[in-house]
């Protein structure tokens, strides 16, 4: 069941661009019926899950590892399974009259799927890797929706920037995950939902919480990672309204709120979560105040209300939490019915510039109920949901045992702001003077009206009847955060009191910024400053920084001389070598003296002799010879100490070795002296270092025990096993014969690779 | 490079040393050779006698083109690996003939791969060689 | 016996090394060759030397009667001979090539491939 969930919209994501190409009439029609049946799963399961009981599947994925492809469906992930669903629906009915049958919705819809399936498989995740994978692909689908029109620049950036930035996160995200896996001895939830105490008391539990906050931060746009998400406005408006105000960029929350059974109540999570969520809800606020785009407006507010979470989950008192629960399902309700109603007057209007729109009122009367309804609920007015969860919110901070007044007045400040917000945004369009150069609305189509509308009747009616969202939305979700004692109860009327008396202050002073607007963005700094030397500037240094480090690099390792190569490989695995041998405590301090007869001492003073010889040697033909006479060397040690095969072989490779060069030198430039004394000093210094750390490596091998395990099981079996008395023999053809194979398909490899540098002299035809 | 003492040793050496290199490939599985000798050898005494007679004389000898003897190697060498996977057993498993052969004495598999690595080694350094002769 | 050789692998690694970062590319080979001959005798070393006595089954016995030297360096050592002479004769051939190319034999003016322009851009 829950798998069938998860998996149906990656599955329709393949159907769905071959159902826009054969019956491109029934395939608007049909797409949005896959979120409403899985929204109607998700409400016969819903009374189970309500009454503490999760939902559970399990396949083993990797088991050494610990990480199963779990999933795990309790009131948390179902608030956010039907919120996704829900608003899923609402878009798949909204965007074919949003895009008037552009030929690009199948791959739209493909993704808006994939999308959807992704946000089901996060919300429902019952391990925190298959939490992880499936929170990468929401990001990925984020880049690819917000990069729709990819032919435009602006698009292709800010996709990559939303990219970039939360898939950033993303990494902190996986290795926060790790950690916390290690610390808690698995990776399954509903185990790490009981070991919190564990968790916290862990040295590694402040590196995790700071890895895992990264990833929430940068996918909930929480500053310093706010800038990413009003240049991800560059995506159509339904997708806006569905990736970035109600479903994806709430993935932050989501996953804090998961999280507090098991990272949460700390002192640092305290600090760190509510600070950062303050910042980023007045800040968020402030910017949305000052834009005239509808899109990036609201991209803002969203910015801040995100931030109002976090800094609720933060406190993580019970009344938070519900307060956080009921405000993001009233944000969810009305921001995605105002995104949609600002993408029907986009499309009708042709404008989303607040200065040019006025008086749309009249032209399209239900498209207007949305957008007020919705921009009432923003602003907290009753009898809407929005009213209800402003209450809540001012409810739990003036009990927090914290600073209650301080709390108070920050939301105080950011929800005045929201109510200028909503009111720039939901009422302004609607109403007032129309421009000068007037616009002429053409047709609404009733989806682009009727989609925007039913979310915004929703936060009516659950303002006017809470019981019902309360009863099997918000207090599930809460008792899965929180604990399972918790009741809620939500009501429109508190009575006289604090609250009351906070919302009326907050929608007198946000009505007091509209009307003293102009006024506050002049004392505000300007934008393009933030765009220098803030976190967006921040982001575009990395950017241009990231070349040329790598440039400069590049330069330094790979200067395009061979030798340079050679020395830097050859000195670090050296050096590592050194390293770890000194460590080991170096050479043992009494060595035997070698004892060997006369001709075992010839035999290496040969060698040796031809080595030097070798590099001294000015004459090309000399060089030979010498090298000559170190192979024959060699082959004479295999011959005194039982390698007769080796012997042989050698023998034989010397013998064609010299032919070959016989062939080749004369045709070979002379030996010239190229170095500097300097420099031919330095290499000798560094090739006799070398020489002399390998030998100090063989004599403290040699100093040690050798534990011949595997050439006694040769030794034993090769006779009965393989037939054979020549025992390397038999480990070359019947042993190890796999090696032999791989050895004598290079030797090919080499042979044609000589071969075509001879025969095909000018084919590239490409040689300065 | 023409020399009368070269050619007339190479023209009495030349069949000894081959049979030599077969000699060296069949016993290898007893005694000192195998495979990577007795296909270096063989090399060796054609790549002499290409010394002393040219390198057109000892392709006419050879009548097959190394890289053909190559690619026939590394070929015998697998469908010697292939061959036990005919009866169920791992790839390049030894298996034996229950009854030695005259001269060749006990046959199986591996003495196929070897063959396989003789001829294999062979074409490589024949074409090595004779291909920087006729530059 | 062994430390003896431990010695001759050294000299072979520091011959073979600092004829490979010449300048000269003609060389890169012949240290290419020394540092193949060091390498070989090293693991034929560290497997411990065993004279006479080679690792093959006598007539009548099962086992070889030890002390016999070690088989398994042996075997590692063959086919890294052979492997040896293909590497060597293919940078023979890759130098002469590159040799007529070039017309040089200076490694430091074979950089072309390697280097960023001063631009910034790749080539």
């Amino acid at each position: 069941m829950l798998l069938a969930l998860v998996m149906s919209g990656f599955l329709a994501a393949l159907a769905a661009p071959v159902l826009y190409h054969f019956v491109p009439g029934w395939a608007g029609r049909l797409c949005p019926l896959l979120p409403l049946a899985l929204f109607a799963c998700l409400l016969t399961v819903a009374g189970q899950v309500s009454a503490g009981t999760p939902l559970v599947f399990s396949l083993p994925w990797i088991p050494s590892l610990g990480v199963s492809f779990s999933l795990y469906l309790d009131g948390l992930g179902l608030l956010f399974a039907l919120l996704v669903t829900g608003i899923g629906f609402l878009v798949f009915l909204y965007t074919p009259a949003y895009l008037d049958d552009d030929p690009r919705l199948g791959r739209l819809s493909a993704w808006l799927f994939a999308f959807m399936g992704a946000m089901l498989g996060t919300v429902m995740a019952g391990n925190l890797m298959t939490m992880f994978v499936f929170w990468e692909l929401t990001g990925l689908c984020s880049y690819i929706l917000i990069g729709f029109d990819h032919e435009q620049e602006e698009s292709r950036r800010a996709a990559l920037q939303a990219l970039l930035v939360t898939g950033g996160g993303g990494l902190a995200l996986l290795a926060g995950f790790i950690l916390l896996g290690n610390i808690g001895g698995t990776m399954e939830l509903a185990e790490l939902l009981l070991r919190g105490d564990a968790v916290r008391a862990h040295p590694l539990y402040l590196p995790a919480l700071l890895l895992v906050l990264a990833g929430a931060f940068t996918k909930s746009a929480q500053f310093p990672f706010h800038f990413w998400l009003p240049s991800a406005m560059a995506a159509p408006t339904p997708i806006s309204a569905y990736l970035h105000s109600a479903t994806m960029v709430k993935l932050g929350v989501f996953l804090l709120a998961r999280l507090t059974p098991i990272l949460g109540g700390s002192e640092a999570w305290l600090w760190q979560v509510s600070g950062v969520g303050a910042v980023t809800m007045l800040t968020g606020a402030l910017l949305a105040v000052k834009e005239h785009d509808l899109k990036r407006i609201l991209a803002w507010s969203t910015v801040s209300s995100l931030g109002s979470m976090i800094l609720l989950l933060g406190i993580g008192t019970p009344g938070t939490v519900i307060a956080v629960m009921t405000f993001l399902l009233t944000h969810a309700l009305y921001k995605s019915s105002l995104f949609l109603t600002v993408g029907a007057i986009d499309h009708v209007a042709g404008s989303r510039d607040i200065r040019q729109l006025g008086g749309l009122a009249s032209g399209m009367p239900w498209l207007a109920v949305a957008g007020i309804l919705g921009a009432f609920s923003m602003a907290g007015l009753p009898p809407l949901l929005g009213f209800i969860s402003k209450e809540i919110v001012y409810s739990a901070t003036l009990q927090s045992n914290m600073l209650p007044q301080i709390l108070s007045g920050l939301f105080l400040a950011g929800n005045a702001l929201m109510v200028t917000v909503a009111v720039m945004a939901g009422v302004g369009p609607f109403f007032g003077r129309k421009p000068d150069t007037p616009l002429h609305p053409h047709g609404l189509s009733p989806l682009l009206w009727l989609s925007p509308l039913i979310p915004a009747l929703f936060g009516l009616l659950f303002g006017l009847f809470p019981g019902s969202a309360t009863s099997f939305l918000i207090e599930p979700a809460v008792r899965a955060v929180s604990s399972p004692s918790v009741n809620v109860s939500l009501a429109l009327w508190h009575g006289l009191n604090m609250e009351l008396l906070l919302s009326i202050i907050t929608l007198a002073l946000g009505l007091g910024v509209v009307l003293f607007r102009r006024r506050l963005i002049a004392l505000l700094p300007s934008s393009s400053d933030g765009f220098r030397y803030g976190p967006s500037g921040w982001y575009r240094l990395l950017l241009d920084g990231v070349p040329i480090v790598a440039r400069l690099q590049t330069r330094f390792v790979q200067d395009g001389r061979l030798r340079h190569y050679l020395m830097i490989s050859i000195g670090v695995a050296m050096g590592l070598m050194g390293l770890t041998f000194l460590q080991s405590g170096g050479l043992p301090g009494d060595l035997p003296f070698p004892t060997g007869y006369l001709h075992e001492w010839l035999t290496a003073g040969i060698i040796v002799a031809g080595a030097v010889t070798v590099t001294l040697t000015d004459s090309r033909l000399g060089a030979v010879a010498a090298l000559g006479t170190v192979g024959y060397g060699v082959s004479l040690v295999y011959i005194l100490y039982g390698a007769p095969d080796l012997a042989m072989t050698q023998f034989c490779i010397e013998t064609l070795s010299i032919v070959l060069f016989v062939l080749v030198l004369y045709r070979l430039p002379l030996f010239t002296l190229l170095s500097t004394p300097a420099v031919r000093l330095r290499d000798a210094a560094m090739a006799t270092a070398i020489g002399g750390l390998m030998m100090l490596l063989m004599l403290y091998v040699i100093s040690q025990p050798l534990v011949p395990h595997v050439s006694e099981f040769f030794l034993a079996n090769s006779l009965s096993l393989a037939h054979g008395r020549n025992v390397v023999n038999v480990i070359l053809v019947d042993f190890r014969a796999l090696d032999t194979l791989g050895e004598i398909t290079v030797l090919a490899v080499a042979a044609v690779g000589v071969f075509g540098l001879l025969k095909y002299r000018s084919a590239g035809g490409n040689e300065p | 490079m023409s020399s009368v003492i070269l050619s007339t040793a190479i023209r009495l050496l030349l069949p000894l040393l081959l049979l030599f290199s077969v000699f060296l490939l069949l016993r290898g599985h007893n005694e000192p050779g195998g495979g990577f000798v007795g296909g270096l050898v063989a090399a060796a005494a054609i790549a002499l006698y290409a010394l002393a007679e040219g390198a057109g004389a000892a392709r006419r000898l050879l009548k097959l083109d190394p890289r053909s003897l190559i690619a026939f190697g590394l070929a015998l060498a697998l469908t010697s690996g292939m061959i036990p996977l005919l009866f169920g057993q791992p790839l390049l498993t030894g298996l034996w003939l229950p009854f030695p052969l005259p001269v060749l004495g006990h046959v199986g598999t591996p003495l196929l791969f070897d063959v396989g690595v003789y001829l294999l080694v062979a074409g490589m350094a024949l074409l090595i060689v004779l291909s920087l002769m006729e530059e | 016996m062994e430390s003896v050789f431990a010695v001759v692998v050294g000299v072979l690694y520091a011959t073979g090394i600092y004829l490979m970062v010449r300048r000269s590319i003609v060389k890169t080979i012949f240290g290419l060759a020394l540092l193949g001959n060091g390498a070989n005798l090293l693991i034929f070393t560290v497997g411990r030397l065993t004279a006479g006595r080679p690792p093959y089954i006598p007539a009548g016995e099962l086992a070889p009667l030890p002390p016999v030297a070690d088989p398994l360096p042996q075997a590692l050592i063959l086919t890294a001979i052979v492997i040896g002479f293909g590497v060597q004769a293919f940078a023979l051939v890759l130098i002469k090539r590159v040799y007529q190319t070039v017309g040089s034999d200076d490694v430091d003016k074979m950089t072309t491939t390697d280097t960023i322009a001063d631009t910034g851009r790749t080539p």
